[in-house]
């Protein structure tokens, strides 16, 4: 597949982290862990600290076939096969050496810094990471929207956590003391990053789209949902992909795909649900040679919200990160997911509207059979269901999904034909 | 009463997914209302503080056949709530005037978002316990949210915030916890006096009996173990881990014992016991509450373990105090708190010299051979080669 010159940018950028964090134990940088919804990186890097990611270290062993090997070997010690992939492909990393995706060794954190947005599964699996590494943990609970909206106390809750609990734990871990202006000079980025990635986002409204939203929009949101947030070279990367995006708008030209550039767009999907890893480029393939794009979707918000209005703000650095963390995606309630990909639907022009149900992650599962039948009693359109996992090749069944995309685009086709019953648009 | 009138009476309780009871006791004054709540742990203090009846909702168990609830799920997602949708959808919990579900985890949560959907003319909160490590954070959080979820109740209820109502709902609570305990220590300390299938069938009925009923039924239940002498038999003492949420069908209780393992201690209706002393009745009734559950909450995988030897300590610690000679890991399947806590726990078993088996069950699970055998070959091997 061509490469968007966006995609090198990241590829090195990523590279030169994973480098400095082999470094770590050498330079005296310390480590801390942390996951994507809810994460603190203008914090932890305002202690000079650097940031890693056990989910992204995960799903980079799916797509570079380690994490099958990964998760054998956590099953073999104890751990069930009913639980999240993510979890055992990163224990079973640490079991075997702890070498990450890109070859380098990871160290060891010197803190756990839990913040439990939005999965259950973040608490148990950094209990379990205590374990492996016997290192310090810190504890940011972000109460989940349960009535829709993150109240005036529940916001408070996460500022006295963060200021009393989150901000000693980083100051003792790192020898640190707390740099505000530094914090809010980094908040300011990460806003200025906030409005590209929106803008690009965005993008897909237009026909046809220069972007997809699902496939390509986990490279998109790579930097900025991970150890980027804040920092020069993602405000640099985020410049260069509005750019990059903008002028493929303003050429008429559809996204990279593992099909070639995808031009000629014959459905406009949103999608509900994370991708699958292994066959990441194959699950993408069957989309793109029917000509399917993704226009929208919910995984490339569980790092932030920021299509629906929301910006760090550096004029309230804890404040601001407590509204971040309330509002990443799987921090919603159901009827709030709901009414997101509806609008999705409507505000995107989608012909169709599909979920990818991972078995690992209930967080997102759990109920969207019901979102299923919601989006589709409320915009008219068919909705589709394939089933997979994030990291787990024997969950990745390419005939089943490919037989069941191919009669989800034969229905859409169908509707489309006069006569037909029903509406192909949202109403 | 006789042991035999109040268990069938208990049998009934459970049975009843009608909550035939529920609208019973309903029925006998007017304005009468109740609100449901999911596992674990629900203030039902609160729910009990507004007049209204705090009902248990635990699934259908293996005597419900699913038919819509498996629409709404998929198959590797735990049963309870699609057996819990499944009530839902067949009108049985339409008494209730409320439900309440609690973070226990991702499922649960997200039930709460399918009720809001599917029920949207009933009052349905998630309740976000809290969890970390800044206890006075903790408590301040938890205790506003009691505040607000009492305000709600209220309203539902038709009734004012009364905080002398908590303070005697509290008091009451903290009995109902004693003599949830008194059965607990008296089947810990004579097991074949306290068979678990009784045990676990009166928690049952403190679930969606009236707390004085229910404390009526378990004194008489535990006058008969008093008066009743029954020969011990040669098992082994197990404690049994993990049954926290959704519960194991009464047949597999029934089979682990009739396997040879005494059940001393367990996790089942956990919500029943979850604070460990009775609740301060002194000063602002919203915080004792809060603080009590911050504070003196049971050890459990549903809650964060601050302390990094906690879940190592936890099975010698229940294996100890309750002179178990082993432990059952039994998980539901798809269970995300237990079964990822399993292998910290098993650690923890393994290092103290605590022999352990594990499985896994579903709430409707009907054959039982397996965890017979399972755990019959476990008590032998313990009364062969010793136990704890």
């Amino acid at each position: 597949m061509s490469k968007d010159r966006s995609m090198v940018l990241q590829k090195e950028m990523i590279g030169d982290h994973f480098d400095r964090l082999e470094r770590a134990p050498e330079t005296g940088q310390k480590v801390v862990y942390t996951f994507v919804p809810g994460n603190l990186t203008e914090l932890i890097r305002s202690f000079d600290a650097l940031p890693l990611l056990p989910e992204i270290n995960a799903l980079q062993s799916g797509m570079r076939q380690k994490s099958r090997g990964y998760i054998a070997e956590a099953e073999k010690l104890g751990h069930s096969e009913d639980v999240c992939t993510y979890v055992k492909c990163d224990i079973g990393m640490a079991k075997t050496g702890n070498i990450g995706p890109t070859g380098t060794r990871l160290p060891k954190p010197d803190l756990l810094l839990l913040s439990y947005t939005g999965c259950y599964t973040f608490m148990k699996w950094f209990e379990l990471l205590r374990e492996e590494y016997a290192c310090p943990m810190v504890f940011l609970h972000v109460p989940y929207q349960g009535d829709g909206e993150i109240t005036p106390e529940q916001r408070e809750y996460m500022v006295r956590q963060l200021r009393d609990t989150v901000i000693p734990a980083l100051e003792q871990v790192t020898g640190n003391k707390y740099n505000e202006e530094k914090f809010r000079a980094a908040i300011a980025r990460s806003h200025r990053m906030e409005d590209d990635l929106v803008s690009v986002l965005h993008s897909a409204k237009k026909r046809p789209s220069p972007v997809d939203a699902y496939f390509g929009g986990v490279y998109y949101i790579g930097p900025i949902f991970s150890s980027f947030r804040g920092t020069a070279e993602g405000e640099a990367y985020y410049r260069a992909l509005r750019e990059e995006v903008e002028e493929r708008a303003a050429l008429g030209w559809g996204p990279e795909t593992p099909s070639g550039r995808l031009d000629n767009q014959k459905y406009r999907l949103v999608v509900e649900g994370p991708p699958n890893w292994t066959s990441f480029n194959d699950f993408w393939k069957m989309f793109s040679d029917e000509g399917a794009v993704v226009v929208a979707s919910s995984y490339t918000k569980v790092g932030g919200t920021y299509d629906l209005g929301f910006r760090h703000n550096p004029d309230d650095p804890l404040g601001t990160m407590a509204d971040y963390c309330g509002g990443c995606y799987t921090n919603r309630n159901l009827p709030g997911r709901i009414d997101m990909l509806v609008d999705y639907v409507r505000e995107y022009a989608a012909d169709g509207f599909l979920i990818n149900s991972v078995k690992s992650c209930n967080s997102f599962s759990a109920g969207q059979l019901l979102i299923l039948r919601e989006v589709e009693k409320r915009t008219g359109i068919p909705g589709g269901f394939v089933e997979s996992d994030l990291v787990d090749p024997r969950y990745f069944s390419a005939a089943n999904i490919k037989n069941r995309l191919e009669s989800y685009f034969q229905m859409l086709d169908a509707r489309r034909s006069p006569g037909a019953p029903g509406e192909l648009h949202a109403k | 009463m006789k042991r035999i009138d109040i268990v069938a009476e208990a049998r009934a309780l459970y049975e009843d997914l009608d909550l035939q009871s529920v609208k019973r006791w309903m029925a006998g004054a007017p304005g009468r209302k109740a609100v449901g709540y999911l596992p674990v742990y629900a203030p039902k203090e609160i729910i009990h503080a507004t007049g209204m009846l705090p009902v248990g909702v635990h699934g259908g168990g293996d005597q419900l056949e699913i038919i819509r609830g498996d629409a709404y799920y998929q198959s590797y997602i735990c049963h309870l709530p699609r057996s819990v949708v499944e009530l839902g959808l067949s009108g049985r919990l339409d008494c209730l005037s409320g439900m309440l579900f609690p973070s226990t985890c991702d499922v649960i949560r997200n039930l709460s978002g399918v009720w809001q959907v599917l029920k949207s003319g009933m009052y349905v909160r998630y309740l976000d316990l809290p969890q970390g490590q800044d206890l006075d954070a903790m408590v301040a959080f938890w205790a506003s949210d009691l505040k607000i979820l009492h305000q709600d109740l209220a309203r539902v209820a038709g009734v004012e915030v009364d905080a002398e109502a908590l303070r005697a709902s509290l008091a009451l609570y903290n009995a109902v916890r004693e003599t949830v305990r008194a059965l607990y220590a008296a089947r810990r300390d004579t097991p074949e006096r306290v068979p678990s299938e009784e045990l676990y069938l009166l928690s049952r009925a403190g679930e969606v009996l009236p707390p004085e009923s229910f404390m009526a039924l378990a004194e008489a239940y535990l006058e008969c173990v008093r008066r009743e002498d029954v020969p011990a038999r040669d098992n082994s003492r197990v404690v049994v881990i993990g049954a926290f949420c959704e519960q194991p069908p009464l047949g597999l209780i029934k089979t682990l014992e009739r396997a040879g393992c005494y059940i001393v201690d367990d996790d089942f209706v956990l919500g029943n016991r979850m604070i460990n002393h009775p609740v301060s009745l002194d000063g602002d009734p919203w915080m004792a509450l809060s603080d009590a559950l911050v504070r003196d909450a049971m050890k459990s995988s549903i809650f964060y373990e601050a302390d990094p030897t906690g879940k190592k300590r936890l099975v010698k610690e229940r294996a100890a105090a309750a002179r178990a000679d082993g432990v059952i890991f039994a998980a539901a399947s798809f269970c995300d708190p237990a079964l990822l806590d399993r292998p910290m726990l098993r650690a923890g078993a393994d290092a103290a010299h605590v022999p352990s088996i594990s499985f896994k069950y579903s709430e409707n699970s009907g054959q039982f051979q397996q965890f017979r055998e399972q755990a019959g070959t476990f008590s032998d091997a313990i009364k062969l080669w010793g136990g704890r």
